[in-house]
């Protein structure tokens, strides 16, 4: 415990017993690093990879995620349903809708290519992890299961300090954005980005959560600068 | 003692010595329990009982209970059967013997010194005994280990304490702690010293528990016991530790003395007995076991010398009427 001594020279057999005493002692006054998990929830670091959550409404079936998963533990069906046209004489579209979406946490090896792969934003990490089932079959998350774990899934993290705004954001801006009316005080609610860029408006991005988008949500602690730049590009 | 107890009073203080016997020596181990676990940055026991583990050695108590009671094939059965009581028993001997309050002890006898000495030794043995009837190679080396111990760590503490004797100039337990001073801490100190490591090793106690080292002789003399009989060697371990942690706190550390000995002596001398088993503890977790052979060298190169050397010393003090 006491860094003072050099480690190699024996320090003899008394101050040696001494050491031993004073360094049980000096463990047994501080706090213990035992964490009482079943009683006291862990405190996680971010980004934890607990359950992989699904938001339905954006998912388009691409299955891109499906054919992306390394080891095929995600099961998509669907089937395309006709929207009649909103106007006369127009076009009727056509929409895929999910009917099965199936996650096999038994398979799963929790890389995140699904979630890296959505191209929108319908796979979330949740850093909840307490869903061992006595049955393996019980971890076949079907698509209500994986939605139900929707709520836990954390805001995603502040942008750095005068980063980009996100592509997303960005985007939805560029049209709308006035010549010079500079609206930095908007967003008060968002501190920790200095700098007159342009705020994406409120309730714009609102209806879909948009990932990396971090003005809308609660701040929290900015990450290491590689890691964010990777998420956001 | 007096011939003059009636029946209820003897009744009383055996019953009284017995709910001692089977409740301080749990006191100790969850106190071990408890502080070894602190010591190494862990919590320890919380969940027996409710409140921080408080009921883990009687929950312990419960399980070896429901063990199976197993007899190895080539055992002697009945010193089998009869080792953890030679251990067990001579500890509750003992433990009637030390004063606890002024002019207290459960049985106070003219040379309860001796007594107490004997009795403590015989503790010892059931070890040998068990480790003898086992027919395990282990438990016969763990119990050959034991022997030597007892040997050489049964000197410094005969001779330890009769510097005690000396001082007060009587046999009696209760009349050597009535006529402790306070300058003994000071003139017995090297005595004291010499006892607490010689009570160490009789109790087998790390950092001299070769006959039981677990990493080389499974369990010593104990490996062939489980269940109840080797919850009792068990028991037998932690009451000797309370047995010479309250002899070492009434010989050496004035026992009751103290403000209020009148009223709270009894306090007095468990408080001190009680840090006293802390240091047994305490020195357990911090230090490494020592090895057969080194523990030889210290019983006799260090601790018999240093013991006769405090024997002098105690004779010369008597005569000079310190």
């Amino acid at each position: 415990m006491s860094g003072a001594r050099k480690r190699g020279r024996a320090p003899g057999i008394l101050p040696g017993l001494v050491h031993g005493l004073v360094t049980t002692a000096r463990t047994a006054l501080r706090p213990s690093h035992t964490a009482e998990y079943p009683d006291v929830a862990p405190t996680l670091p971010p980004r934890s990879r607990g359950v992989i959550a699904l938001l339905e409404e954006n998912c388009t079936s691409c299955m891109l995620c499906a054919r992306e998963c390394p080891d095929w533990c995600i099961v998509i069906e669907s089937h395309k349903e006709t929207i009649p046209a909103t106007t006369p004489g127009g076009r009727d579209r056509q929409r895929n809708v999910l009917d099965t979406f199936t996650i096999d946490f038994g398979l799963c090896m929790y890389c995140g290519i699904c979630i890296e792969a959505c191209p929108f934003d319908a796979l979330f990490w949740s850093p909840q992890f307490e869903y061992a089932e006595y049955d393996l079959r019980d971890l076949l998350h079907d698509k209500e299961r994986l939605r139900g774990w929707m709520p836990t899934v954390p805001p995603p993290p502040a942008l750095d300090e005068r980063s980009a705004p996100p592509a997303e954001v960005a985007a939805a801006n560029r049209p709308a954005r006035p010549a010079a009316g500079a609206a930095a005080g908007a967003g008060a609610g968002a501190p920790g980005r200095a700098g007159g860029a342009a705020r994406p408006a409120r309730g714009d991005g609102a209806e879909r959560p948009v990932r990396g988008s971090g003005a809308e949500r609660p701040v929290r602690p900015v990450r290491a600068p590689r890691a964010r730049r990777e998420e956001d590009s | 003692m007096t011939l003059t107890m009636s029946w209820l009073e003897i009744a009383l203080r055996a019953v009284a010595v017995l709910a001692a016997f089977l409740s301080l020596p749990l006191l100790v181990g969850q106190t071990e329990h408890k502080l070894m676990a602190h010591m190494q940055g862990r919590l320890g026991p919380m969940y027996a009982g409710g409140y921080h583990g408080w009921a883990q050695l009687v929950a312990d108590g419960a399980k070896f209970v429901q063990k199976e009671d197993v007899l190895p094939a080539r055992a002697d059965r009945r010193l089998y059967r009869l080792a953890p009581a030679i251990a067990l028993i001579p500890y509750l001997v003992a433990l009637a013997l030390v004063p606890i309050h002024p002019g207290v002890a459960v049985i106070d006898v003219p040379a309860s010194v001796v007594l107490f000495v004997v009795a403590t030794g015989v503790g010892a043995l059931g070890l040998l005994v068990a480790g003898w009837a086992s027919a395990n190679k282990y438990a016969l080396i763990g119990a050959l280990r034991a022997a030597a111990h007892l040997v050489a760590y049964e000197l410094p503490i005969v001779l330890s304490i009769a510097s005690v004797a000396l001082a007060g100039g009587s046999l009696s337990l209760l009349t050597l702690t009535q006529r402790w001073q306070p300058h003994w801490l000071l003139w017995q100190l090297p005595g004291a010293c010499v006892f607490l490591i010689a009570a160490l090793a009789e109790l087998q106690r790390p950092p001299f528990d070769a006959p039981v080292a677990d990493a080389e002789l499974v369990m010593g003399p104990w490996t062939e016991y489980g269940g109840l009989r080797f919850a009792f060697f068990l028991l037998a371990e932690y009451a000797g530790i309370v047995v010479l942690s309250l002899l070492f706190a009434a010989l050496w550390l004035g026992g009751w003395h103290g403000p209020f000995s009148d009223q709270v002596g009894w306090v007095w001398t468990l408080l001190k007995g009680y840090a006293v088993a802390v240091v047994i503890i305490w020195v357990r977790v911090a230090w490494p076991r020592v090895r057969a052979d080194q523990l030889q060298r210290l019983a006799w190169l260090v601790l018999v010398p240093l013991a006769l050397a405090q024997l002098a010393l105690t004779g010369v003090g008597v005569v000079m009427g310190w």
